[in-house]
């Protein structure tokens, strides 16, 4: 049997998580396919036949699928779920909001939030905000599974010609009504994919501070990110929070300014390949997982660092 | 309107958990316990519904051993009317959690269930939906504001590219996100008031619902752990570093 996967996407393109959830479901088996649930969705659809795991798209369509409500598209899986042992997507919120309600019908107990496939019924995973991994083994027949996209390398985007087979909608669920989505825009790179991240936190004291942050983002490239704290104060929107219960960032590098490195936000970015941390504590949690930690001001230093990188001659991009 | 709480009880989200040194788990004897986070969020806007006026009880129920019962008592202390505490000596998978709150909510027939949108012990983030699903009721996941409307709710959700608000009809399940309120503190008299109110007591067993496990924990482990960095005494040698070192920028 093959492993289904739950494209996100906004029907024109594919969210970039897609590729990393491709990546993961061809380790559990590499019969992959894949469903678009979607409206006017045929780029979207295209673009995910191209990706090299996937061998099999199905494309299913109807007004109701454009804002990806979990009570919609929970049932149109449901109806494929008998050919598929296995039902994958990605642990972000579309995932942890859908995934479940998949679960529940298939009276499947799920996985949450893999981050290494072992075999197809063993998965590694973290718990109490990745201070523990737990290796689980799934002795349900049918495993409804959901992976932590920083943990798989996104698959490539082209290079495939899956066939795409057209399936019918199922009926609107109509208890629930979509009214809008305010989507925070910007040309800098998704916190989730960033290279490097800048990340604020109380330590910056309020939000108009929080431009010394963007500025630094600015010159290297990289995406902002924020503490709880700096989020709750109302520094900066709930979309850049890191965390256990925000976003798990995996960046080369991550700087981490006027943040204390409560348990939950080292949840969201330890895994991080380089970390920085500046804060004025030199007793500051944050600073037993950096690599390069300075205690320092950070009005003091911002100013400095951003003199320093106006000095160098090139930065990566 | 009758709103159902749910809230679970695991260890306090200040204190470094340890591994078992056998790897079978988690050590929680002589651990400090408290109720999960964001189910403290979701007493308190139920809480808060009901003095608005636009709820006339509020129930809070866990689901867990014998001490899971000080959770449902904290949420008395903090306004919850009365609780209920389903016992069950082992830790159940958010599956079988689903399928006794299932049960619960046919008797109970609340217009509304509440709960953390996550429990920061097994981070699963499962059991809202599951319920919503068996119930096939609409679910409003990772609530930060919450607006009652007659039979409809009008619920802004935290997503990952920003927020999105969506109208729901009653009966709903709603998970909260840490941002939906500021949980008060129960005060000394809320609390001696509280160990009047009552407790149903049923045991899991009872309900006649499927709670065996279906996962089996293999192992427990330490994450591996950061080879230890170092303090630089200036911006000018973090720049240098980052650069010439670490080689990422």
């Amino acid at each position: 049997m093959a492993v289904l996967l739950i494209a996100e996407h906004n029907n024109k393109e594919l969210r970039s998580f897609t590729l990393n959830a491709a990546t993961a479901a061809s380790q559990i088996d590499p019969e992959v396919h894949a469903i678009l649930i979607g409206h006017n969705s045929a780029e979207a659809v295209k673009k995910l036949s191209e990706l090299p795991p996937i061998k099999k798209v199905i494309s299913v369509e109807a007004p109701y699928y454009e804002n990806y409500t979990a009570e919609n598209f929970a049932p149109v899986i449901i109806k494929l779920a008998e050919n598929y042992s296995h039902i994958v997507c990605s642990a972000n919120t579309f995932g942890k909001n859908l995934m479940p309600r998949i679960a529940a019908h298939l009276d499947t107990s799920q996985v949450s939030d893999i981050i290494k496939v072992l075999s197809p019924d063993t998965f590694l995973r973290p718990i109490y905000a990745g201070n523990a991994f737990a290796t689980i083994k799934s002795n349900d027949t049918k495993k409804c599974v959901t992976i932590r996209p920083t943990s798989f390398d996104p698959c490539d985007s082209t290079g495939g010609a899956a066939p795409v087979e057209k399936i019918e909608s199922c009926e609107e669920f109509s208890k629930t009504k979509f009214i809008k989505r305010e989507e925070i825009k910007s040309d800098r790179p998704e916190l989730g994919t960033a290279r490097i991240v800048v990340s604020g936190g109380r330590g910056m004291q309020n939000g108009d501070n929080f431009k010394l942050i963007t500025e630094v983002a600015d010159k290297l490239g990289a995406a902002i990110g924020a503490s709880r704290a700096a989020v709750d104060a109302g520094y900066i929107s709930n979309d850049h929070q890191v965390g256990q219960t925000g976003k798990v960032v995996v960046p080369d590098l991550y700087i981490a300014i006027g943040i204390s490195g409560a348990i939950q936000h080292l949840a969201g970015m330890k895994e991080s390949k380089v970390i920085v941390a500046i804060n004025k504590d030199g007793e500051a949690p944050i600073f037993s997982v950096a690599d390069y930690g300075l205690e320092a001001d950070l009005f003091e230093a911002i100013p400095q660092f951003m003199e320093e990188l106006n000095k160098l001659n090139t930065i990566q991009k | 309107m009758k709103i159902l709480v749910a809230v679970k009880r695991v260890i306090d989200y200040n204190v470094q958990i340890r591994v078992k040194e056998d790897n079978s788990g988690i050590v929680t004897d002589n651990v400090k316990m408290s109720t999960n986070p964001p189910d403290d969020n979701a007493i308190e806007e139920a809480v808060k519904i009901k003095e608005s006026g636009k709820a006339t009880e509020v129930v809070a129920i866990t689901v867990g051993e014998e001490k899971a019962q000080e959770t449902v008592r904290k949420a008395l202390a903090v306004g919850a009317d009365r609780g209920i505490h389903v016992k069950a000596d082992s830790i159940l998978e958010p599956l079988a959690v689903s399928k006794i709150l299932q049960k619960i909510v046919e008797k109970e027939k609340p217009d509304l269930v509440f709960m953390g949108k996550q429990a920061i012990d097994d981070d699963c983030n499962q059991t809202g939906q599951m319920l919503s699903a068996l119930l096939n009721w609409p679910q409003a996941t990772f609530a930060s504001k919450i607006e009652v409307r007659d039979n409809k709710l009008e619920v802004t959700r935290e997503i990952d590219e920003g927020l999105e608000t969506i109208e729901i009809n009653t009966p709903a399940i709603v998970t909260c996100d840490l941002r939906l309120n500021e949980p008060r503190y129960a005060s000394l008299p809320n609390i001696m008031k509280a160990k009047k109110k009552p407790i149903e007591e049923l045991m899991a067993s009872d309900l006649g619902v499927d709670i065996t496990p279906r996962i089996e924990q293999v192992k427990v482990e330490e994450p591996p752990k950061r080879k230890a960095g170092i303090k630089v005494a200036s911006v000018a040698e973090l720049v240098q570093k980052l650069k010439n070192e670490a080689k990422v920028i």
